[in-house]
Protein backbone atom coordinates (compact mmCIF):
# COMPACT_ATOMS: atom_id res chain seq x y z
CA UNK A 1 0.00 0.00 0.00
CA UNK A 2 1.62 3.35 -0.96
CA UNK A 3 1.41 6.67 1.26
CA UNK A 4 -2.06 7.90 -0.61
CA UNK A 5 -3.62 4.81 -0.80
CA UNK A 6 -3.30 4.59 3.58
CA UNK A 7 -4.01 8.34 4.03
CA UNK A 8 -7.82 7.75 2.17
CA UNK A 9 -8.05 4.13 3.74
CA UNK A 10 -7.91 6.54 6.96
CA UNK A 11 -10.16 9.04 5.79
CA UNK A 12 -12.99 6.42 4.70
CA UNK A 13 -12.47 4.44 8.44
CA UNK A 14 -13.10 8.37 10.26
CA UNK A 15 -16.46 8.80 7.87
CA UNK A 16 -17.91 5.71 8.35
CA UNK A 17 -16.90 6.24 12.25
CA UNK A 18 -18.78 9.27 12.46
CA UNK A 19 -21.57 7.74 10.76
CA UNK A 20 -21.98 4.74 12.46
CA UNK A 21 -21.14 6.84 15.74
CA UNK A 22 -24.30 8.94 14.61
CA UNK A 23 -26.36 6.27 13.67
CA UNK A 24 -25.81 4.49 16.88
CA UNK A 25 -25.82 7.79 18.58
CA UNK A 26 -29.16 8.64 17.94
CA UNK A 27 -30.97 5.29 18.16
CA UNK A 28 -29.47 5.05 21.78
CA UNK A 29 -31.36 7.86 22.36
CA UNK A 30 -34.61 6.95 20.78
CA UNK A 31 -34.50 3.70 22.86
CA UNK A 32 -34.29 5.70 25.97
CA UNK A 33 -36.93 7.62 24.88
CA UNK A 34 -38.81 5.02 24.16
CA UNK A 35 -37.99 1.84 25.53
CA UNK A 36 -40.90 -0.09 23.97
CA UNK A 37 -39.43 0.55 20.41
CA UNK A 38 -35.97 -1.14 21.11
CA UNK A 39 -36.94 -3.87 18.48
CA UNK A 40 -37.86 -1.72 15.50
CA UNK A 41 -35.07 0.79 16.21
CA UNK A 42 -32.62 -1.74 16.99
CA UNK A 43 -33.52 -3.43 13.27
CA UNK A 44 -33.78 -0.09 11.17
CA UNK A 45 -29.97 0.69 12.91
CA UNK A 46 -28.90 -2.12 11.52
CA UNK A 47 -30.12 -1.70 8.22
CA UNK A 48 -28.83 1.62 8.24
CA UNK A 49 -25.44 0.89 9.33
CA UNK A 50 -25.15 -1.71 6.80
CA UNK A 51 -25.74 0.62 4.09
CA UNK A 52 -23.07 2.64 5.43
CA UNK A 53 -20.46 -0.52 5.84
CA UNK A 54 -21.35 -1.15 2.49
CA UNK A 55 -20.22 2.09 1.46
CA UNK A 56 -17.21 2.07 3.23
CA UNK A 57 -16.21 -1.04 2.50
CA UNK A 58 -16.45 -0.62 -1.24
CA UNK A 59 -14.49 2.46 -1.44
CA UNK A 60 -11.80 0.58 0.57
CA UNK A 61 -12.21 -1.81 -1.97
CA UNK A 62 -11.54 0.29 -4.69
CA UNK A 63 -8.89 1.74 -3.34
CA UNK A 64 -7.45 -0.79 -2.63
CA UNK B 1 -15.29 -9.04 45.12
CA UNK B 2 -12.08 -11.07 47.71
CA UNK B 3 -12.64 -14.07 45.55
CA UNK B 4 -12.97 -12.18 42.01
CA UNK B 5 -9.03 -10.97 43.73
CA UNK B 6 -7.65 -14.09 44.90
CA UNK B 7 -7.76 -15.39 40.29
CA UNK B 8 -7.15 -11.56 39.18
CA UNK B 9 -3.80 -11.87 41.35
CA UNK B 10 -2.77 -15.28 40.48
CA UNK B 11 -3.59 -14.61 36.57
CA UNK B 12 -1.19 -11.72 37.29
CA UNK B 13 1.53 -13.59 39.00
CA UNK B 14 1.63 -16.22 36.27
CA UNK B 15 1.84 -13.76 33.23
CA UNK B 16 4.36 -12.17 35.17
CA UNK B 17 5.88 -15.69 35.73
CA UNK B 18 5.96 -16.69 32.20
CA UNK B 19 7.08 -13.10 30.79
CA UNK B 20 10.63 -13.76 33.10
CA UNK B 21 10.47 -16.74 31.56
CA UNK B 22 10.41 -15.39 28.13
CA UNK B 23 13.15 -13.15 28.74
CA UNK B 24 15.36 -15.80 29.39
CA UNK B 25 13.89 -17.70 26.57
CA UNK B 26 14.56 -14.87 24.13
CA UNK B 27 18.57 -14.87 25.37
CA UNK B 28 18.62 -18.60 23.79
CA UNK B 29 16.38 -17.40 20.79
CA UNK B 30 18.83 -15.05 19.03
CA UNK B 31 21.46 -17.70 19.05
CA UNK B 32 19.68 -20.50 17.72
CA UNK B 33 17.28 -18.95 14.94
CA UNK B 34 18.22 -16.48 12.51
CA UNK B 35 15.04 -15.04 10.14
CA UNK B 36 13.22 -18.38 9.73
CA UNK B 37 10.25 -16.87 10.69
CA UNK B 38 10.26 -13.56 8.73
CA UNK B 39 6.98 -11.28 8.82
CA UNK B 40 6.87 -11.78 5.10
CA UNK B 41 6.43 -15.21 5.52
CA UNK B 42 3.37 -14.72 8.01
CA UNK B 43 1.96 -12.09 5.26
CA UNK B 44 2.33 -14.89 2.41
CA UNK B 45 0.65 -17.58 4.42
CA UNK B 46 -2.03 -15.20 5.39
CA UNK B 47 -2.78 -13.83 1.86
CA UNK B 48 -2.85 -17.93 0.53
CA UNK B 49 -5.38 -18.68 3.30
CA UNK B 50 -8.00 -16.11 1.99
CA UNK B 51 -7.21 -17.36 -1.41
CA UNK B 52 -8.96 -20.30 -2.96
CA UNK B 53 -6.58 -23.46 -3.69
CA UNK B 54 -6.68 -26.87 -6.25
CA UNK B 55 -5.94 -28.92 -3.23
CA UNK B 56 -7.17 -29.53 0.58
CA UNK B 57 -3.79 -28.24 2.40
CA UNK B 58 -4.33 -28.54 6.21
CA UNK B 59 -1.01 -28.06 7.36
CA UNK B 60 3.11 -28.23 6.62
CA UNK B 61 5.95 -28.82 8.43
CA UNK B 62 9.89 -29.59 7.58
CA UNK B 63 11.03 -32.86 8.84
CA UNK B 64 14.27 -33.45 10.66
CA UNK B 65 15.85 -34.12 6.75
CA UNK B 66 15.05 -30.69 5.85
CA UNK B 67 12.56 -31.94 3.78
CA UNK B 68 9.05 -29.93 3.61
CA UNK B 69 6.18 -32.41 4.40
CA UNK B 70 2.40 -31.33 3.08
CA UNK B 71 -0.74 -32.70 5.00
CA UNK B 72 -3.81 -32.11 3.33
CA UNK B 73 -5.44 -33.97 0.26
CA UNK B 74 -5.56 -33.36 -3.45
CA UNK B 75 -8.74 -32.33 -5.47
CA UNK B 76 -9.61 -33.11 -8.52
CA UNK B 77 -8.38 -30.27 -11.66
CA UNK B 78 -11.09 -29.82 -14.43
CA UNK B 79 -9.54 -27.77 -17.43
CA UNK B 80 -11.26 -27.01 -20.39
CA UNK B 81 -8.23 -26.42 -22.57
CA UNK B 82 -7.24 -26.23 -26.46
CA UNK B 83 -7.76 -30.29 -26.48
CA UNK B 84 -11.17 -30.26 -24.89
CA UNK B 85 -12.08 -31.11 -21.46
CA UNK B 86 -9.25 -32.38 -19.57
CA UNK B 87 -9.00 -34.09 -15.88
CA UNK B 88 -6.53 -34.81 -13.55
CA UNK B 89 -6.12 -34.50 -9.60
CA UNK B 90 -4.27 -31.43 -8.47
CA UNK B 91 -1.36 -33.75 -6.27
CA UNK B 92 0.00 -33.79 -10.04
CA UNK B 93 1.35 -30.35 -9.26
CA UNK B 94 3.08 -31.17 -6.13
CA UNK B 95 2.38 -28.21 -4.55
CA UNK B 96 4.41 -25.95 -6.93
CA UNK B 97 2.66 -22.30 -7.43
CA UNK B 98 5.39 -20.75 -9.50
CA UNK B 99 5.06 -22.56 -12.61
CA UNK B 100 7.98 -24.60 -12.70
CA UNK B 101 6.20 -27.62 -12.21
CA UNK B 102 4.85 -29.22 -15.32
CA UNK B 103 1.89 -31.47 -15.85
CA UNK B 104 1.46 -33.01 -18.76
CA UNK B 105 -2.55 -34.85 -19.22
CA UNK B 106 -4.39 -35.63 -22.73
CA UNK B 107 -1.13 -33.92 -24.90
CA UNK B 108 -1.00 -30.84 -23.33
CA UNK B 109 1.12 -29.61 -20.60
CA UNK B 110 0.19 -27.54 -17.80
CA UNK B 111 1.15 -25.44 -15.18
CA UNK B 112 0.39 -23.65 -11.82
CA UNK B 113 1.07 -20.04 -11.54
CA UNK B 114 -0.40 -17.89 -8.65
CA UNK B 115 -2.85 -20.20 -7.93
CA UNK B 116 -4.57 -19.84 -11.81
CA UNK B 117 -3.99 -22.84 -14.44
CA UNK B 118 -2.21 -21.56 -17.45
CA UNK B 119 -1.32 -24.43 -20.29
CA UNK B 120 1.96 -24.59 -22.16
CA UNK B 121 1.94 -23.76 -26.09
CA UNK B 122 2.28 -26.35 -28.49
CA UNK B 123 6.29 -27.45 -28.26
CA UNK B 124 6.88 -25.58 -25.12
CA UNK B 125 9.14 -27.05 -22.25
CA UNK B 126 8.75 -24.68 -19.42
CA UNK B 127 6.95 -21.13 -19.57
CA UNK B 128 8.75 -18.41 -20.13
CA UNK B 129 8.34 -14.94 -18.26
CA UNK B 130 8.42 -11.27 -19.40
CA UNK B 131 9.89 -8.45 -16.83
CA UNK B 132 6.43 -7.77 -15.20
CA UNK B 133 6.88 -11.88 -14.52
CA UNK B 134 3.63 -12.60 -16.78
CA UNK B 135 3.49 -15.97 -18.61
CA UNK B 136 4.59 -14.98 -22.39
CA UNK B 137 4.21 -18.58 -23.60
CA UNK B 138 1.28 -20.26 -21.81
CA UNK B 139 -2.42 -19.03 -21.49
CA UNK B 140 -5.00 -19.58 -19.00
CA UNK B 141 -7.75 -22.13 -19.40
CA UNK B 142 -11.61 -22.11 -18.67
CA UNK B 143 -10.93 -23.43 -15.22
CA UNK B 144 -14.30 -25.78 -13.85
CA UNK B 145 -12.01 -27.23 -11.14
CA UNK B 146 -13.43 -28.34 -7.84
CA UNK B 147 -11.54 -26.31 -5.61
CA UNK B 148 -11.68 -26.25 -1.79
CA UNK B 149 -14.48 -23.95 -2.19
CA UNK B 150 -16.35 -25.58 -4.22
CA UNK B 151 -15.83 -28.41 -1.81
CA UNK B 152 -17.36 -26.60 0.92
CA UNK B 153 -20.07 -25.38 -1.17
CA UNK B 154 -21.05 -28.76 -2.24
CA UNK B 155 -20.83 -29.87 1.23
CA UNK B 156 -22.92 -27.56 2.99
CA UNK B 157 -25.28 -27.53 0.26
CA UNK B 158 -25.58 -31.81 0.85
CA UNK B 159 -25.92 -30.57 4.90
CA UNK B 160 -28.55 -28.42 4.35
CA UNK B 161 -30.48 -30.58 2.26
CA UNK B 162 -30.17 -33.42 4.78
CA UNK B 163 -30.80 -31.23 7.57
CA UNK B 164 -34.02 -29.51 6.03
CA UNK B 165 -35.29 -32.65 4.49
CA UNK B 166 -35.54 -34.28 7.43
CA UNK B 167 -37.05 -31.29 8.97
CA UNK B 168 -39.44 -30.55 6.39
CA UNK B 169 -40.23 -34.42 6.34
CA UNK B 170 -41.09 -34.20 10.26
CA UNK B 171 -43.81 -32.08 9.20
CA UNK B 172 -46.29 -35.02 7.56
CA UNK B 173 -46.07 -37.05 10.52
CA UNK B 174 -45.73 -35.13 13.36
CA UNK B 175 -46.48 -31.34 14.15
CA UNK B 176 -43.85 -30.82 16.28
CA UNK B 177 -40.34 -31.78 15.04
CA UNK B 178 -37.76 -33.74 16.91
CA UNK B 179 -33.99 -33.79 17.09
CA UNK B 180 -32.11 -30.98 15.41
CA UNK B 181 -35.31 -30.07 13.67
CA UNK B 182 -36.37 -28.42 17.01
CA UNK B 183 -33.42 -25.79 16.75
CA UNK B 184 -34.17 -25.25 12.91
CA UNK B 185 -37.60 -24.35 13.32
CA UNK B 186 -36.96 -20.89 15.01
CA UNK B 187 -34.40 -20.04 13.08
CA UNK B 188 -37.04 -20.91 10.03
CA UNK B 189 -39.70 -19.33 11.68
CA UNK B 190 -37.22 -16.38 12.80
CA UNK B 191 -36.37 -15.42 8.55
CA UNK B 192 -40.02 -15.88 7.92
CA UNK B 193 -41.59 -13.60 10.46
CA UNK B 194 -38.62 -11.18 11.57
CA UNK B 195 -37.28 -10.63 7.72
CA UNK B 196 -39.68 -11.82 4.98
CA UNK B 197 -42.95 -10.79 6.57
CA UNK B 198 -42.35 -6.76 7.52
CA UNK B 199 -39.90 -6.38 4.44
CA UNK B 200 -41.51 -7.98 1.09
CA UNK B 201 -45.61 -7.97 2.76
CA UNK B 202 -47.99 -10.27 3.90
CA UNK B 203 -49.39 -11.06 0.79
CA UNK B 204 -46.62 -11.64 -1.15
CA UNK B 205 -43.48 -13.04 1.39
CA UNK B 206 -44.45 -16.26 0.84
CA UNK B 207 -42.89 -17.07 -2.54
CA UNK B 208 -39.60 -15.34 -1.44
CA UNK B 209 -39.35 -17.14 1.83
CA UNK B 210 -37.59 -20.13 0.28
CA UNK B 211 -34.89 -17.87 -1.69
CA UNK B 212 -33.91 -16.42 1.91
CA UNK B 213 -34.56 -19.12 3.98
CA UNK B 214 -31.55 -20.87 1.52
CA UNK B 215 -29.36 -17.97 1.10
CA UNK B 216 -29.69 -17.19 4.70
CA UNK B 217 -28.75 -20.62 5.85
CA UNK B 218 -26.30 -21.11 3.37
CA UNK B 219 -23.81 -17.96 3.75
CA UNK B 220 -24.95 -18.21 7.90
CA UNK B 221 -22.94 -22.19 8.10
CA UNK B 222 -20.32 -21.26 5.17
CA UNK B 223 -19.44 -18.16 7.71
CA UNK B 224 -19.42 -20.48 10.76
CA UNK B 225 -17.54 -22.85 8.76
CA UNK B 226 -14.80 -20.32 7.80
CA UNK B 227 -14.05 -20.33 11.58
CA UNK B 228 -12.65 -23.61 12.09
CA UNK B 229 -9.75 -24.59 10.89
CA UNK B 230 -10.44 -26.29 8.14
CA UNK B 231 -9.51 -23.46 6.66
CA UNK B 232 -12.27 -22.64 4.34
CA UNK B 233 -12.66 -19.15 2.76
CA UNK B 234 -16.02 -19.87 1.18
CA UNK B 235 -18.03 -16.25 1.61
CA UNK B 236 -14.98 -14.51 1.30
CA UNK B 237 -14.27 -15.03 -2.28
CA UNK B 238 -15.60 -12.07 -4.39
CA UNK B 239 -16.92 -14.83 -7.01
CA UNK B 240 -19.69 -16.36 -4.34
CA UNK B 241 -20.89 -13.58 -2.87
CA UNK B 242 -20.67 -12.09 -6.38
CA UNK B 243 -23.14 -14.94 -7.30
CA UNK B 244 -25.57 -14.72 -4.02
CA UNK B 245 -26.16 -11.02 -5.19
CA UNK B 246 -26.53 -11.55 -8.74
CA UNK B 247 -29.44 -13.91 -7.70
CA UNK B 248 -31.06 -11.14 -5.67
CA UNK B 249 -30.60 -9.39 -8.23
CA UNK B 250 -32.14 -11.39 -10.66
CA UNK B 251 -35.27 -12.04 -8.38
CA UNK B 252 -36.24 -8.10 -7.99
CA UNK B 253 -35.35 -7.30 -11.27
CA UNK B 254 -37.71 -10.10 -12.85
CA UNK B 255 -40.43 -9.87 -10.34
CA UNK B 256 -40.49 -6.25 -10.55
CA UNK B 257 -44.00 -5.19 -10.38
CA UNK B 258 -45.36 -1.75 -13.11
CA UNK B 259 -45.11 0.49 -10.64
CA UNK B 260 -41.23 -0.48 -9.23
CA UNK B 261 -40.27 0.01 -13.25
CA UNK B 262 -42.42 2.98 -13.56
CA UNK B 263 -40.98 4.54 -10.83
CA UNK B 264 -37.36 3.63 -11.47
CA UNK B 265 -37.60 4.77 -15.59
CA UNK B 266 -40.39 7.82 -15.89
CA UNK B 267 -41.55 8.58 -12.08
CA UNK B 268 -44.73 10.43 -11.94
CA UNK B 269 -44.68 13.88 -10.34
CA UNK B 270 -41.10 14.53 -11.07
CA UNK B 271 -40.76 17.33 -13.63
CA UNK B 272 -40.29 16.22 -17.30
CA UNK B 273 -36.52 17.20 -17.56
CA UNK B 274 -35.54 15.77 -14.05
CA UNK B 275 -37.02 12.17 -15.38
CA UNK B 276 -33.80 11.48 -17.30
CA UNK B 277 -31.46 11.98 -14.47
CA UNK B 278 -33.12 10.18 -12.20
CA UNK B 279 -33.88 7.80 -14.23
CA UNK B 280 -29.94 6.92 -14.86
CA UNK B 281 -29.19 7.05 -11.35
CA UNK B 282 -32.17 4.78 -10.33
CA UNK B 283 -30.86 2.15 -12.87
CA UNK B 284 -27.01 2.58 -11.40
CA UNK B 285 -28.71 2.25 -8.00
CA UNK B 286 -31.06 -1.20 -9.22
CA UNK B 287 -27.96 -2.67 -11.64
CA UNK B 288 -25.12 -2.04 -9.79
CA UNK B 289 -24.85 -0.55 -6.33
CA UNK B 290 -27.19 -2.94 -4.73
CA UNK B 291 -26.09 -5.81 -5.67
CA UNK B 292 -22.11 -4.15 -5.41
CA UNK B 293 -22.55 -2.85 -1.90
CA UNK B 294 -24.60 -6.73 -1.28
CA UNK B 295 -21.30 -8.19 -2.40
CA UNK B 296 -18.56 -6.06 -1.14
CA UNK B 297 -20.41 -6.09 2.12
CA UNK B 298 -20.18 -10.15 2.92
CA UNK B 299 -16.61 -10.52 1.17
CA UNK B 300 -14.79 -7.63 3.04
CA UNK B 301 -16.40 -8.89 6.09
CA UNK B 302 -15.54 -12.06 6.35
CA UNK B 303 -12.23 -11.35 4.59
CA UNK B 304 -11.37 -8.95 7.11
CA UNK B 305 -12.53 -11.06 10.13
CA UNK B 306 -9.77 -14.14 8.81
CA UNK B 307 -7.01 -11.84 8.48
CA UNK B 308 -7.61 -10.37 11.62
CA UNK B 309 -8.14 -13.90 13.09
CA UNK B 310 -4.49 -14.94 11.22
CA UNK B 311 -2.72 -11.73 12.38
CA UNK B 312 -3.48 -12.58 15.90
CA UNK B 313 -2.16 -16.09 15.62
CA UNK B 314 0.55 -14.81 13.83
CA UNK B 315 1.65 -13.04 17.04
CA UNK B 316 2.69 -16.65 18.03
CA UNK B 317 5.42 -16.27 15.59
CA UNK B 318 6.40 -12.65 15.04
CA UNK B 319 6.48 -12.42 18.96
CA UNK B 320 8.38 -15.06 19.74
CA UNK B 321 11.51 -13.06 20.13
CA UNK B 322 10.56 -10.49 22.32
CA UNK B 323 7.92 -12.43 24.66
CA UNK B 324 9.33 -15.52 24.63
CA UNK B 325 7.37 -19.09 23.59
CA UNK B 326 4.84 -19.22 26.55
CA UNK B 327 3.92 -15.64 26.70
CA UNK B 328 3.81 -14.96 23.23
CA UNK B 329 1.57 -17.93 23.01
CA UNK B 330 -0.74 -16.71 25.78
CA UNK B 331 -1.21 -13.46 24.12
CA UNK B 332 -1.76 -14.63 20.91
CA UNK B 333 -4.16 -17.68 22.68
CA UNK B 334 -6.17 -15.27 24.22
CA UNK B 335 -6.39 -12.35 21.71
CA UNK B 336 -7.06 -14.60 19.09
CA UNK B 337 -10.06 -16.61 21.09
CA UNK B 338 -11.63 -12.56 22.08
CA UNK B 339 -11.87 -12.08 17.76
CA UNK B 340 -12.78 -15.65 17.27
CA UNK B 341 -16.04 -15.31 19.54
CA UNK B 342 -16.97 -12.01 18.19
CA UNK B 343 -16.49 -13.71 14.75
CA UNK B 344 -19.37 -15.91 15.84
CA UNK B 345 -21.37 -13.16 15.78
CA UNK B 346 -20.00 -11.60 12.94
CA UNK B 347 -21.16 -14.67 10.69
CA UNK B 348 -24.79 -14.63 12.13
CA UNK B 349 -25.17 -10.87 11.73
CA UNK B 350 -23.77 -11.29 7.89
CA UNK B 351 -26.06 -13.56 7.00
CA UNK B 352 -28.91 -11.74 8.97
CA UNK B 353 -27.75 -8.32 6.64
CA UNK B 354 -27.54 -9.81 3.64
CA UNK B 355 -30.82 -11.56 3.80
CA UNK B 356 -32.29 -8.61 5.31
CA UNK B 357 -31.07 -5.94 2.21
CA UNK B 358 -32.51 -8.97 -0.35
CA UNK B 359 -35.79 -8.85 1.16
CA UNK B 360 -35.59 -5.10 1.41
CA UNK B 361 -34.84 -4.90 -1.79
CA UNK B 362 -37.44 -7.61 -3.09
CA UNK B 363 -40.05 -5.60 -1.20
CA UNK B 364 -39.40 -2.80 -2.30
CA UNK B 365 -39.86 -4.48 -6.66
CA UNK B 366 -42.80 -5.89 -5.79
CA UNK B 367 -44.60 -3.47 -3.36
CA UNK B 368 -48.10 -2.25 -4.46
CA UNK B 369 -48.06 1.61 -3.93
CA UNK B 370 -51.54 2.60 -2.77
CA UNK B 371 -50.55 6.37 -3.18
CA UNK B 372 -53.84 7.16 -5.78
CA UNK B 373 -56.44 5.93 -3.41
CA UNK B 374 -54.78 7.34 -0.23
CA UNK B 375 -55.18 10.80 -1.99
CA UNK B 376 -58.91 9.83 -3.26
CA UNK B 377 -59.46 9.57 0.60
CA UNK B 378 -58.58 13.22 0.99
CA UNK B 379 -60.94 14.47 -1.50
CA UNK B 380 -58.61 15.03 -4.42
CA UNK B 381 -58.52 13.94 -7.73
CA UNK B 382 -55.53 13.32 -8.48
CA UNK B 383 -52.53 14.93 -6.57
CA UNK B 384 -48.72 14.79 -7.82
CA UNK B 385 -45.63 15.93 -6.37
CA UNK B 386 -45.70 19.26 -8.27
CA UNK B 387 -48.88 20.20 -6.06
CA UNK B 388 -47.11 19.07 -2.86
CA UNK B 389 -44.18 21.13 -3.81
CA UNK B 390 -46.20 24.03 -4.29
CA UNK B 391 -47.33 24.31 -0.70
CA UNK B 392 -44.01 23.95 0.44
CA UNK B 393 -42.92 26.47 -1.87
Amino acid sequence: MTVPNLVGAGLIVIGAGIGLGKIGGSAMEGIARQPEATGKIQTAMIIIAALLEGLAFGALFLGK
Amino acid sequence: MRVLKTPFVLATTLFILLFSNGINAKSQEDKKEGAVNTKEEVEEYILHHIKDSHDFHLFSYTNSEGERKHIGFPLPVIVWSSEGLVTFMSSKFHHDDSGHHIVEASGTRFAKLHGKIYELQPGAESITFDEEHHATNATKVLDFSITKSVLGIVLVGLLMLLLFGSLAKQYKSKKVPTGFGRVLEPLVIYVRDEIAKPNIGDKKYRQFTGYLLTVFFFIWILNLLGLTPLGFNVTGQLAVTAALAIFTLIIYTVKGNKDYWQHMLWMPGVPVLIRPVLAVIELAGAFLIKPFSLLVRLFANISAGHIVVMSLIAILITMKAEMGVVGSSLLSFVLSLFITLIEVLVAFLQAYIFTMLSALFIGMAVAEHDHHHEHDEHGHDKVDAEDVRGNYI
